[in-house]
């Protein structure tokens, strides 16, 4: 097992470096400056400004020490908000898109759980079919189109609800559906075929013979037998919701990271998207880690051969 | 001596996308107290469907029930609801089942699943369920059985998986085990050891036992009566002598010819030419005509009653008809008497 | 002893019977190739014949639909701005949006004099939604055929090469997969048109990048498994070459996967094309794509909110019928499922 972690790690790190060096060389080959209202700068003034950031000296340079940064904890600071610490402005919207993630995440294990299981146990009746087609719609159609429909529907033509922000609890209820009906549809396609899956193992007919009840069978045995799988999908669906889904955040206007990444990309705000980059892909790759970790814990055939390998 | 278990004329079908499949068509069997009973066939006799039938374990809501009897301690078990059936299974009726690679549940101790019966049926606590769970352990030959019990089945070989079985089948002591094919997936010197330790539990609990099989060396082994099956009927019933030695279906006599043992005269090993009937289309005469080499235009026309041939043996065979030719044996079974 | 009508029963059926031999071996019901037997179980699958029958219906639509408007992609006329749709013929139907009425229910068309029925209505610029809808679903489907090609291409030779030839050079292989695989999709992708500017061409090369992937896994896999079957070993023995043993044993075998996973691909590439184009990283006016007119509509959904309507419904449609299809497919040709 010890092995085998600290092979993963060392995946880990290279993954990262080649996050690091790819996000960093591509920022690199951006046309333009990364400087607030550049068209009015004057060449001596950009030459002055790239001196003050740095952007002067010869890349390999500007990289050793943006590494040197990185390992201390600082992502440098960001262009466009009058040079405040890019750490400072994630600490500031993390939040609330790890807020709004966490939610849609609850409603789609929640229900995603609910229908994968009542299709996967009346397989080929209504239920089944009733469930698969809101998993089919929920797979297919995209957030940004459900989250349109949503918001003229529910807020701009019947004022049922807040249009946009993020203040009261009200304000999430749009936001969380349209962000959490895809999980509801992924999980619950997931879940049914797992739960077809397990129920058609010898085990489960053993489960019977043994004269245990219907619930006791379909819980204990076919349910957590058939959450394995689903542990694998939920963890980077998990972070990829926490971090800001883009498109969500933006049709809200909720302020959180998403949105900020979509304007730094407009602004070549160079140490914002390098920053926000590497924030999503080390939360990603340490979840699925521990998602790997996880795993073995939960069915403990992985466990052992985790450590054989 | 008493019958246990009593089934009468057994109809079972699956509905699929072809049609209705007539699986079990008619069987009559009984079970008496302490015996083994083998039932043996070729795959699609349907020998595994009588015994899911008996644990009402078979697929719902493919299969069905079409009529016939199964009774049990005073009751018939097809006309008990799912709740009563639940009382029954694992505490006085239990089933063994073929692959043990399969049928423990990966993701639970074994100790767990063993309890599991135990804490239901005979609503013992934790720390006695435990208890008994190691002590099962133990019977079934599992060294070390305080360490084993909270183990992982993959953590075992597959024989040893397969005495879990055991002892899951055995933990609330019940009247009645069924044994689909119990050791066929595993290796040959395992077995053996399978075999003695059913035999062995059998003589301490007095339990009796239905092998399902299509093994004849299993059946010369462990069974005193045998049920042979073909095409959903029973052809031929008898004691393992009376099957092994004085056999008079020629099905019956296709099986022991295509057995391999040790001291016969011949090397050739005889396969039965042809395939088992299509249920889904049963012939109207017996389902062994087709293939059998003495078949006569009235095997094709009509099924064969069964011919009482002594208080224990019964074979539906138009041969033994007074006005059939005489037909003797094939002579392997006429000389060597078979597998014993 | 007999109890079924004896008399029914006479001597001479107790003759030999004279039995077809030939009927004996017959395998009972006809045995069925694999590929007519997906094909007959896919078209019993009726809501993957009617997603396969919509997506067509689409597709013609994408074709022939922008000649069948008098305008332009690019046709403005401010007259005809943020002109409401109306078809005359279902102009009558209360529920359906074609009455050429706008949100506050006045007729537009009789305001501003105009007979010509624009079917989608017209955008802010006044140009004709019908021709740049139908022009966008083109645009949107051949980046998504396109990607999903490239996908397939680098993923069956990554994959395959990977496994066939195995040991060390199976070992480095998997070994920058594992890195690759690492790095979040979104990042490359964004990077990736962030680099190379938005347009056709970054799209497809974002989407391919990012989709191989999963497409190299699961060659490898079905590759691996197919190398240690029986018939490939016995192949082999006999000295068939490698070329031969691909083309006879591997891609027939892998072709079903292949399919499915290519029909999951074109929607996931369609989806990805909009997705970009919505946050401002995809095409740029006056192209369209679906994506384009989602966020075009977008900016207009408080007054006038047919304007997204259009692209979203087909966008919506195109992606639901490619999923069931892809689901149809894989029940009838994955051999894991035929049973």
């Amino acid at each position: 097992m010890g092995r085998y972690i600290v092979q993963r790690i060392i995946y880990m790190i290279v993954t990262m470096f080649v996050i690091v060096a790819l996000t960093f060389f591509s920022m690199k080959l951006l046309p333009g400056t990364p400087y607030k209202n550049q068209e009015k700068l004057s060449p001596e003034m950009i030459e002055l400004l790239n001196h003050k950031y740095g952007l002067d000296k010869p890349l390999p340079v500007q990289f050793v020490k943006y590494v040197g940064d990185l390992l201390k904890g600082d992502l440098g600071v960001s262009f466009q908000f009058d040079g405040r610490p890019v750490t400072e402005i994630i600490g500031e919207r993390l939040p609330v898109s790890a807020d709004l993630g966490f939610e849609a995440m609850v409603i789609g294990l929640v229900f995603g759980l609910l229908l994968g299981i009542i299709a996967g146990l009346r397989r080929n009746t209504v239920w089944d079919y009733g469930s698969m087609i809101v998993a089919v719609i929920g797979v297919s159609v995209p957030s940004f189109v459900l989250a349109q429909l949503m918001q003229y529907y529910f807020a701009v033509k019947h004022h049922w609800l807040p249009v946009a922000y993020w203040e009261g609890p009200a304000y999430h209820i749009l936001p969380d559906i349209a962000l959490g009906f895809g999980p509801v549809a992924t999980i619950a396609r997931y879940m049914r075929t797992a739960m077809v899956d397990t129920l058609n193992q010898d085990y489960i007919e053993m489960a019977r013979a043994k004269g245990l009840s219907r619930p006791a069978v379909t819980f204990k045995h076919a349910v957590r037998n058939s959450l394995i799988p689903i542990v694998t999908i939920v963890g980077p669906m998990a972070v990829n919701l926490m971090t800001g889904v883009l498109v969500i955040e933006n049709i809200f206007a909720i302020p959180g990271i998403g949105d900020q990444f979509v304007t730094s990309v407009y602004t070549n705000d160079y140490p914002m998207i390098m920053g926000t980059t590497i924030m999503y892909s080390v939360a990603f790759i340490v979840v699925v880690f521990i998602v790997d970790l996880l795993y073995g814990v939960i069915d403990p055939r992985i466990r052992l051969a985790g450590g054989e390998s | 001596m008493e019958n246990i278990l009593e089934i009468k004329d057994l109809h079972v079908s699956f509905d699929t996308y072809g049609g209705e499949v007539q699986a079990v068509r008619g069987v009559n069997l009984e079970l008496k107290k302490g015996e083994t009973l083998a039932i043996v066939g070729e795959s699609g006799s349907g020998k595994s469907v009588t015994s899911k039938t008996i644990m009402r374990l078979l697929p719902k809501p493919a299969a069905r029930i079409k009529s016939g009897e199964i009774w049990f301690n005073g009751k018939d078990l097809t006309k008990l609801s799912e709740k009563e059936m639940q009382k029954i299974r694992g505490s006085e009726i239990s089933m063994i089942f073929q692959d043990p690679m399969t049928s423990l549940n990966p993701t639970m101790s074994i100790g767990k699943q063993i309890m599991e019966g135990l804490r239901k049926h005979q609503k013992l606590g934790k720390q006695e369920a435990l208890q008994r769970a190691i002590e099962l352990l133990d019977l079934v030959g599992i060294p070390n059985p305080e360490a084993r019990v909270k183990q992982y089945p993959h953590q075992f070989s597959g024989g040893m998986r397969q005495r879990v079985v055991i002892a899951i089948a055995l933990a609330c002591n019940p009247k009645v085990l069924i044994a689909d094919e119990p050791t066929t997936a595993l290796d040959v010197t395992i077995q053996a050891q399978i075999l003695d330790l059913m035999k062995d539990l059998q003589n301490k609990m007095q339990t009796s036992i239905i092998l399902i099989t299509h093994d004849l060396g299993v059946v010369a082994n462990m069974a005193q009566r045998v049920a042979v099956m073909y095409g959903g009927k029973i052809v031929e019933t008898g004691t393992v002598d009376e099957i092994f030695y004085r056999p008079k279906h020629p099905y019956t006599w296709g099986l022991l010819s295509s057995m391999p043992r040790l001291h016969s005269k011949t090397d050739e090993l005889l396969a039965i030419p042809g395939t088992p009937p299509d249920l889904s289309n049963p012939p109207k005469g017996c389902p062994f005509a087709p293939r059998c080499p003495h078949a006569m235009k009235v095997c094709v026309e009509y099924m064969p009653d069964y011919t009482t041939l002594s208080e224990t043996q019964k074979t539906a065979c138009w041969l033994l008809d007074e006005r059939a030719p005489k037909v003797e044996p094939p002579e392997i079974i006429a000389v060597g008497g078979a597998g014993k | 002893m007999m109890a079924v009508s004896k008399k029914e029963i006479t001597q001479d059926m107790f003759q030999p019977a004279v039995i077809d031999k030939s009927l004996q071996e017959q395998v009972s019901g006809p045995s069925i190739g694999f590929w007519s037997d997906g094909f007959r179980r896919l078209r019993k699958n009726k809501a993957a014949m009617v997603s396969a029958f919509i997506i067509l219906l689409i597709v013609i639509m994408a074709l022939v639909g922008p000649h069948m408007s008098k305008y332009g992609i690019d046709d403005q006329d401010l007259k005809r701005s943020n002109l409401p749709p109306r078809i005359s013929a279902l102009a009558n139907i209360h529920w359906l949006p074609f009455d050429g009425k706008n949100e506050q229910g006045v007729d537009v068309y009789k305001e501003r004099g105009i007979k010509q029925d624009l079917w989608f209505g017209a955008d802010k610029l006044g140009r004709d939604l019908w021709t740049r809808v139908w022009k966008g679903t083109q645009i949107s489907l051949f980046i998504a055929v396109v990607a999903a090609a490239a996908d397939l291409i680098i993923g069956v030779a990554y994959g395959g090469i990977s496994a066939y030839f195995g040991g060390q050079v199976d070992n480095i292989m998997q070994r920058i997969l594992e890195v690759l695989n690492g790095i979040p999709n979104l990042v490359i992708i964004i990077l990736l048109i962030i680099v190379m500017q938005p347009g056709i061409p970054a799209i497809i090369l974002a989407i391919a990048m990012t989709g191989w992937i999963g497409m190299a896994r699961i060659i490898r896999g079905e590759v691996l498994k197919l190398k240690n079957l029986e018939f490939v070993l016995a192949a082999r023995t006999l000295g068939a070459s490698d070329s031969r043993i691909i083309s006879k044993h591997m891609v027939p075998n892998t072709m079903s996967m292949i399919i499915i996973h290519t029909m999951f691909s074109v929607p996931g590439a369609i989806f990805f094309e909009a997705f970009l184009s919505f946050i401002g990283l995809g095409l740029q006016p006056p192209k369209a794509s679906l994506g384009v007119l989602i966020n075009e509509g977008y900016k207009m959904l408080s007054l006038h909110p047919y304007q997204a309507l259009f692209p979203g419904v087909i966008i919506s449609l195109l992606l639901i019928c490619f999923n069931i299809f892809g689901d149809g497919l894989r029940d009838a040709f994955d051999p894991k499922l035929r049973q």
